[in-house]
């Protein structure tokens, strides 16, 4: 061993506390890099290959029905590479063992051979059977959430006759990957499933023989989506069509690829503050190791060792913290990941999602990590070659204070010598002082990033659940009923009140934009089915024009008093420009509203209903879903309770986990700045520590005058924090902000009060290790030395 | 080879009493900062008692040490030890806070007189003047013992004597009992009682008939 690596050890071995904190910061960086890297990749490459290998469609399309004869004009659209003409029809059903019913979805499927497009992978069982029209293949999502086998029974109404299906597979598929029902948000896999059915015994059973009303279409590379949508649109405008759309409106697609994209952005940001936080620690720890060493570094220079040495020296020093940091967080990192990705196997279903992290990946860890601390060490490193030999061998002038900012405030006069202590020192190491506190406010905004969206979710369920849908169940319709059904409705079992709603589908145009959406017509006074403004206040819905939900006025650029075109897609497809009255703020989705009898003028009805809320006296719910399961003429039930326990259940699971990956990392930041910012504290003021206790002063004042500083930054890191914290989930709700949902700008006392918690205690902990270190001033040693 | 064992005082036997001037007189390593350090309280020795008045220190516990050095003792040390952060009077305020019936810190500096550069920080102040900030902060608690540590030993003549002023003053004016260590042999004319020590030994306590004033001191 040379000498100077007998040095390097040995000054690692002295540093060891803060090179210890320095390198788990940089850990934490590497662990959150490779964890989120490595998740958005392996979340990227399994959509990816999934979406290819199983033929998943580009555009989508329903439609009433269109004979297949429609199918050659369709596929001859230039751009277009295939076509698969499908039947789909929701249908009510009767799973075992639960007590609403279910909507099951029945999406046709060929029986001899695979689909052209959006094929599936069976997970289990066999394909569907000609000869046998009973048989399905269950998502294996709905499959798992009720338990259900393969010879498993499932009842059903299809098209008013009750048949028993049979499962004969489990399967996934590319378009359901994010399976929820139509219109809502939140997975509930025990009430919502994909059934695939044989078409030809499907299309008998809906009398869609030789027919279709569900359109997937791929487009060849280069093709322009908009023009495809555009030309299919108007071939299948006779045929009922509801307007076409791209990859971007598909649910399930949107929804992982928010999560990608969202991953994308979290997955710079994280490591970028850690490795910021570490730089600056690296930075802090070799700027005082520098200046203890300066005699060293004077007479290595006086032996004639070249400035390269010295500087190699130092920087060696900072990169054993760091590739120990980085080895440590790559091994937690790929740990973190496959946690992250068995997370995401609860709400996505690929075939395959495995965490992978590769070579690159470590690579660009590794690679980054060192640039960051590299940049960090570098101006405490340049500080140490520039020393010339002789001014390096002298001892380093005491600390320079003069009067500042403290004293023209006038503010020094009232404060006890100890504060002025503190506050002088803050002030005259003002970047380090900033920095600090900036490094440990990070650590409070990821805590307050992490809280806000347990809080946001929330919230937004709390508003969409209980202001909004305030109806026990809803029901819809197969077919538009007549103003009678409400009889019906009134009369089954524990029904107290109902509040019909007419539904059709409809297009909104203002200017050149244009959105498909559901038109809903709802009674005046609508209690169970609410439309509120920003402050959640009821809205009145207005006896004539539009109500607009504010997501769809912001897409398509239109405020309230001005006119839009509503082209309704169903029936007789009235067109007619309407004046938007109001905008309402839903958290869930886009939509349009009018008044039940304005929509009933448009549409030239007499009361046609589409479904109803109905609140319902709560222990007579089995009984009313039980018969519910059984009516044909009901399409669809959504039972509001069902909904918010199912997906409750699955936001507690994942948020425990990514709850503990937050509160871990800011601990760490917090730890690392903190404890090294009193080590070097301590390193820099240990005499005048030791002078005061030879004074008289008790080992508390003493540890008071020590920790101070980190104190007073860490009280100043807080509201800090939260405004950071606060200004970051702004950005992030602006920018995840989608037609799907919009995340809320909600914050609660607790997540403030969980975030300051942590820190604090973090930075209290880390305080009473070095203070532990008072106790060893040696107070005899004092009198002796010099500065 | 196992580590040797030496002891840094043996039959080391010293009475201080009020208001006198001691001067502990010997070479480095002569053992008399183990001296002080026990008289200070700061160092306990291994075998041997330690009181003061009808205080006991011998086997007291770290605490009971901290409360005799804010009580009763005064500390000058050879290079001043002032808090850079502080300003040459807060530097006597930070002591009187902690004092039960201290001088104001104005007087103290005066006392030293450096009453004119009580804003100044001791980075702005001579060698000279920062020991004296440092003695005006060790009386200005009125402590009964002032211990003070080679305190001319980083100061040139001059400065040196000027130091030695105020330290004699402070003894007559205050009447505090004063233990000033120094190799200096030409300091002992100041005091009433000249402590010789060597090898962790008293070899001599030499009593001077007439203190000398610093003034008539050289070396």
């Amino acid at each position: 061993m040379t000498a100077r690596t007998r040095m390097l050890v040995r000054d690692l071995w002295h540093l060891r506390g803060q090179a210890v904190a320095a390198a788990l910061v940089v850990a934490c960086g590497v662990a959150a890099f490779v964890a989120m890297r490595g998740t958005y990749l392996s979340l990227l490459d399994a959509r990816d290959d999934y979406y290819q290998a199983l033929r998943f469609a580009d555009v989508f399309a329903q439609l009433k029905r269109a004979p297949l004869a429609l199918v050659p004009r369709l596929a001859a659209i230039p751009g277009v590479t295939a076509v698969h003409p499908r039947v789909v029809r929701e249908v009510t059903l009767d799973v075992p063992d639960l007590s609403e019913p279910a909507v099951g979805r029945l999406v046709s499927v060929p029986e001899r051979r695979r689909p052209v497009l959006n094929d599936l992978v069976l997970r289990s069982g066999d394909w569907v059977r000609r000869e046998h029209p009973d048989d399905v293949i269950a998502s294996e999502a709905f499959a798992t959430a009720n338990r259900l086998a393969l010879g498993d029974r499932l009842g059903a109404v299809i098209n008013g006759r009750w048949r028993d299906l049979t499962i004969v597979g489990i399967a996934l598929s590319p378009e359901y990957v994010y399976e929820v029902g139509g219109g809502s948000i939140f997975p509930d896999n025990r009430r919502f499933g994909v059934l695939w059915m044989g078409e030809e015994a499907l299309a008998s059973a809906f009398d869609m023989d030789g027919a279709f009303n569900d359109l997937s279409v791929a487009l060849a590379a280069g093709a322009v989506e908009a023009d495809v949508v555009d030309r299919i649109d108007r071939t299948l405008e006779r045929w009922g069509g509801l307007g076409a759309y791209g990859r971007d409106d598909q649910v399930s697609h949107r929804f992982i690829s928010d999560e990608i994209a969202q991953n994308r952005v979290t997955s710079t940001f994280i490591p970028a503050v850690f490795l910021a936080v570490a730089a600056f620690l690296l930075h802090n720890v070799l700027s005082r190791l520098v200046s203890l060493q300066r005699t060293e570094i004077g007479l290595l220079k006086a032996f004639g060792y070249a400035n390269r040495v010295v500087g190699r020296h130092y920087l060696t020093l900072a990169a054993v913290v760091v590739v120990g940091g980085a080895a440590l967080g790559t091994a937690t990192g790929v740990y973190l990941g496959s946690l992250l990705t068995a997370l995401y196997r609860d709400f996505y279903r690929f075939p395959r999602l495995a965490f992978s992290a590769g070579v690159p990946v470590f690579a660009s860890a590794l690679g980054i990590s060192l640039g960051a601390a590299m940049l960090g060490a570098w101006s405490a490193v340049r500080h140490a070659i520039r020393l010339p030999p002789a001014v390096a061998m002298r001892p380093e002038p005491p600390a320079r204070f003069s009067a500042g900012m403290l004293e023209r405030s006038g503010l020094a006069a009232a404060l006890p010598s100890s504060a002025r202590m503190i506050l002088r020192g803050i002030l005259r190491r003002g970047r380090r002082s900033f920095l600090g506190t900036l490094a440990v406010a990070s650590a409070v905004a990821i805590l307050v990033m992490g809280g806000f969206f347990v809080d946001a979710i929330r919230y937004l369920m709390e508003v969409q659940f209980t202001v909004v849908q305030r109806d026990d169940v809803t029901v819809r319709f197969v077919e538009t009923e007549s103003a009678a059904a409400r009889f019906a409705l009134a009369r089954l079992p524990g029904v107290e009140r109902l509040e019909p709603f007419r539904a059709v589908p409809a297009r909104v145009r203002f200017e050149h934009r244009s959105r498909r959406v559901e038109l809903t017509g709802l009674p005046p006074g609508a209690e169970l089915r609410r439309l509120v403004d920003r402050a959640l206040d009821p809205v009145t819905l207005p006896a004539t024009g539009l109500v607009l939900t504010r997501a769809l006025a912001e897409r398509l650029g239109v405020r309230a008093g001005e006119r839009v075109r509503i082209e309704v897609l169903e029936g007789a497809r009235p067109r007619r420009d309407l004046r938007v009255a109001a905008l309402v703020d839903e958290p869930v989705g886009v939509g349009a509203y009018m008044d039940a009898a304005a929509l009933e003028r448009m549409l030239r009805e007499q009361g046609g209903l589409s479904g109803a809320y109905l609140a319902v006296d709560a222990p007579r719910v089995p009984e009313l879903h039980a018969t519910l399961k059984r009516t044909p003429a009901v399409g669809g039930v959504a039972s509001r309770a069902a909904v918010m326990r199912s997906f409750r259940e699955i936001l507690d699971r994942s948020l425990s986990v990514s709850t503990a990956i937050n509160v871990f990392f800011a601990c760490v930041i917090a730890f690392g700045v903190v404890y090294n910012g009193a080590r070097i504290a301590l390193s820099e003021r240990g005499n005048e520590l030791a002078s005061l206790r030879v004074l008289g002063f008790t080992r508390r004042e003493v540890a008071v005058l020590l920790l101070g500083e980190q104190g007073v930054l860490t009280v100043a890191a807080i509201p800090l924090g939260f405004a950071l914290g606060a200004g970051l989930c702004w950005w992030l709700t602006r920018r995840l902000a989608t037609e799907l949902y919009r995340i809320p700008l909600v914050f609660t006392r607790a997540t403030f009060g969980f975030a300051c918690a942590v820190v604090v205690v973090a930075a209290l902990v880390s305080g009473a290790l070095v203070v532990r270190r008072v106790r060893r001033l040696d107070l005899v040693a004092v009198l002796k030395t010099r500065e | 080879m196992g580590d040797v064992e030496v002891p840094a005082l043996i039959d080391v036997s010293l009475d201080l009493r009020a208001g006198e001037l001691v001067v502990l007189l010997g070479a480095s390593g002569s053992g008399k900062s183990t001296l002080l350090n026990i008289l200070g309280g700061l160092d306990v020795p291994t075998s041997g008692r330690v009181r003061y008045l009808d205080h006991e220190l011998t086997g007291a516990s770290e605490d009971e040490l901290t409360r005799f050095r804010r009580e009763h003792v005064g500390f000058v040390f050879q290079f001043y030890n002032l808090i850079p952060s502080l300003t040459a009077l807060e530097n006597v305020a930070l002591v009187t806070e902690i004092a039960e019936r201290p001088l104001d810190p104005a007087e103290a500096l005066a006392l030293v007189g450096l009453g004119e550069r009580s804003r100044h920080f001791p980075a702005q102040l001579s060698g000279g003047e920062q020991q004296r900030v440092a003695i005006a902060r060790a009386v200005a608690k009125r402590p009964d013992v002032l211990l003070c540590d080679e305190p001319t030993g980083a100061l040139d003549y001059a400065t040196g004597k000027v130091v030695l002023e105020v330290l004699a003053r402070v003894n007559r004016d205050l009447g505090t009992t004063t233990a000033l260590i120094t190799h200096n042999a030409a300091i002992a004319a100041m005091a009433d009682r000249v402590v010789h020590m060597s090898s962790g030994r008293i070899v001599d306590v030499a009593r001077n008939a007439v203190r000398a004033t610093p003034a008539e001191l050289s070396w």
